[in-house]
């Protein structure tokens, strides 16, 4: 479940903005169940790169799908920080990102809208070579 | 050059799938316009006046005479038999059909050609030297480097949404001949005090609306390092650089507002934690450099001893040899400028045919290969000298002859008005009349070295403002209307032209061009370039004739 303003429920899996986070750190960390941070571009990530340990996910919030800068971020949490949990995209994001997405490092995705789930899938496929090495180890 | 192995043909395949699918899906309407626009954009396709311009990818410039003829074959049966060169060295086709483009690529993709990432907020195509890997004042071939940069760059999943677009130029010339400090990225060949050859990096220069000369991140960058580096500021402006105004969405804006040193030290960081990981290993460099090999020179071919008797029995190829010529590395060959410059044709353009016979005289004269230059004009690069006179005569039933290579009739030009649905002004037709009213040979060689630059809008795409005379046009209610620079520069002292004063009505553009000359002719010293004397008097006298009568 995706907390926004709402009262936190004290068991079961959620996510959480990085301001809750930083506001509300003692309370989530004491509750059960799984912890996701959602980032947005706006977000820097030296200013949570220390509490990674404690999120199962990473949700990357797309406002718009031409904002690239969270595939940056993606990378950087991949490899800087060697962040092996969850990755996923959020929000605005394309069908047509799907590949690139998937390179950088995210490996769940979550639609904003409706979507055609097979050509959602059909994304991974759009190529089978590529130039750069990258976190899908190309 | 470069030849594709499997992965390249495959990429490009697949890359062709996957724009036919996109098309298909925004023609079913499954992707909306504002979806459609950046995937096809990143596709060279724009959505024009009059029909979709496709933008095709001519890396650093070099095209094979079999590519030139799948060229001149899809201008052919896909267009209206002509194409346009561009200042990226690329092509562009004025009026394809938006349900064709997949079948156009398609075409392209047979002879190891695409259309990837030649417009749109992304990569974009790598440029050089036109006289790469020939030219006497070279340190070392840039073209290896330029490919690796270009597989790099290509469907880079990181960078495929930045701010804005992004432009590297490589130059490996004591001259630059690529305008690289006007490029995001610019990277010159340099020896460092060891001996060892490497990189100069510079960043943030552009042009558009505010035009920026690059400045100097890092003096001394290690071969092996090219592509950490680079990954390491494009990181960087890709977090950093503003996405809520594209007029400022530029690199050079970011490192203006981030300042230099602070920008530097940002990437350098970064570069510290990923240089590791990305070091390019020196056979890959090696392998790269034999694809950019010398061809199979004539051993045999010396400076031709009657070429002296040649030029006295035909002043016409005299000239031609002067302006349309330039030293080569090897003795006794050339290389020769196609001028795209005809004074009855839009700067940059060919037609289907002139493109074939271009293929067949790169054949018969220059190893097969021709090059693009960001002065849109094209380059055979190894003709023998004993040779010239042939090519010459095959070059006049073109119309490719034309002798005004760097001169005042070899104007850069944009598509402007006409074609261009960005732009405020006609470009093409003022071009056309100021090669009527300046139609007089040896008074514009005796002019010698001028550059004019015209755009038809703030966007630039024809370098207006690093024009020794750049002309600008603006939309005054409703009217055309042009703005004069005088004095910019893209070469190594390159440099951002004045404004002269007010801009000038349609009608008058030529008689400014002209009061300009005047006063050039009246003051310059003798053999003084226009440029020189545009520095040592200041723009004063200039826009005394100009707007005398104001």
């Amino acid at each position: 479940m995706h907390i926004a303003d709402n009262p936190i429920p004290s068991e079961g899996c959620i996510t959480v903005s990085t301001a809750r986070w930083k506001a509300e750190r003692t309370a989530l960390l004491a509750r059960d169940g799984k912890l996701g941070l959602r980032i947005s571009p706006e977000d820097r990530i030296e200013d949570f790169a220390d509490d990674l340990q404690h999120f199962q996910l990473i949700g990357l919030e797309f406002p718009t799908f031409t904002d690239g800068r969270l595939f940056s971020v993606a990378s950087i949490l991949r490899w800087r920080h060697q962040y092996l949990g969850e990755i996923r995209a959020l929000g605005g994001f394309i069908r047509d990102q799907i590949f690139f997405l998937s390179r950088v490092g995210v490996n769940s995705f979550e639609f904003g809208e409706s979507y055609d789930l097979e050509e959602a899938l059909s994304a991974f496929d759009d190529f089978s070579v590529k130039y750069q090495s990258a976190w899908d180890k190309g | 050059m470069y030849r594709y192995n499997e992965i390249d043909q495959t990429l490009v395949d697949e890359r062709v799938a996957q724009f036919r699918d996109q098309t298909r899906r925004f023609l079913a309407g499954k992707l909306t316009e504002d979806q459609f626009r950046p995937l096809r954009l990143m596709n060279g396709l724009y959505l024009q006046t009059h029909a979709p311009m496709l933008r095709i990818a001519i890396p650093y410039g070099l095209l094979s005479s079999r590519q030139l003829r799948m060229l001149a074959h899809v201008s052919r049966v896909y267009d209206k038999g002509y194409a346009h060169f561009t200042t990226r060295q690329n092509i562009q086709l004025n009026w394809p059909k938006l349900e064709r483009v997949p079948d156009i690529l398609a075409d392209l993709a047979k002879v190891q050609m695409h259309a990837i990432q030649t417009s749109g907020n992304c990569i974009r195509n790598v440029t050089s030297d036109p006289l790469a890997g020939i030219a006497p004042d070279e340190l070392e071939d840039p073209r290896p480097y330029c490919e690796i940069i270009r597989q790099w760059s290509t469907l880079h999943p990181e960078f495929a949404f930045l701010p804005r677009k992004f432009k590297i130029a490589v130059s490996g010339a004591a001259n630059d001949r690529a305008a690289t400090q006007v490029h995001d990225i610019g990277l010159y060949l340099v020896k460092s005090e060891r001996g060892e050859i490497g990189f100069e990096v510079l960043v943030g220069g552009g042009l558009g609306r505010t035009p920026v000369i690059g400045q100097v991140i890092r003096p001394f960058l290690e071969k092996r390092h090219l592509l950490s580096y680079l990954e390491a500021i494009l990181r960087i402006y890709n977090l950093l650089g503003r996405r809520d105004n594209k007029y400022k969405a530029r690199i050079k804006i970011t490192v203006r507002e981030t300042g230099l040193d602070n920008f530097r030290d940002l990437v350098e960081n970064e570069w510290l934690k990923i240089r590791d990981t990305m070091v390019v290993d020196p056979v890959r460099f090696e392998t790269m450099r034999q694809y950019f090999a010398l061809p199979d020179y004539d051993t045999a071919a010396a400076p031709d001893p009657n070429l002296k008797q040649l030029k006295d029995q035909n002043p016409a190829f005299a000239t031609w040899l002067k302006y349309n010529t330039a030293e080569h590395k090897i003795p006794g060959y050339r290389a020769v400028y196609l001028s795209l410059k005809a004074p009855d044709s839009p700067p940059g353009d060919v037609t289907t045919s002139q493109l074939d016979a271009i293929a067949d005289l790169a054949d018969q004269y220059s190893f097969g290969q021709v090059r693009s230059t960001h002065r849109q004009n094209l380059v055979l690069a190894d003709v023998k000298q004993a040779e010239l006179l042939e090519l010459w005569r095959q070059l006049i039933l073109w119309k490719l002859a034309t002798p005004n290579i760097g001169t005042l009739t070899d104007i850069i030009c944009c598509p402007g008005l006409d074609f261009c649905s960005l732009a405020n002004a006609g470009s093409i037709g003022i071009a056309a009349e100021i090669n009527t009213t300046f139609n007089d040979l040896d008074y514009i060689h005796d002019l010698g070295d001028i550059k004019i630059n015209m755009s038809g809008c703030m966007n630039g795409c024809a370098h207006q403002s690093v024009g020794h005379i750049g002309i600008l046009g603006v939309d005054k209610k409703g009217a055309e209307w042009y703005q004069f620079t005088l004095g910019g520069s893209s070469d190594n002292y390159a440099a951002i032209g004045e404004r002269l004063g007010p801009a000038v009505a349609k009608d008058q553009v030529v008689e400014t061009l002209r009061g300009i000359l005047d006063v050039f002719t009246e003051l310059r010293f003798e053999g003084e370039l226009f440029l020189e004397t545009v520095k040592r008097t200041g723009l004063q006298p200039f826009k005394e004739r100009v707007y005398a009568n104001n």
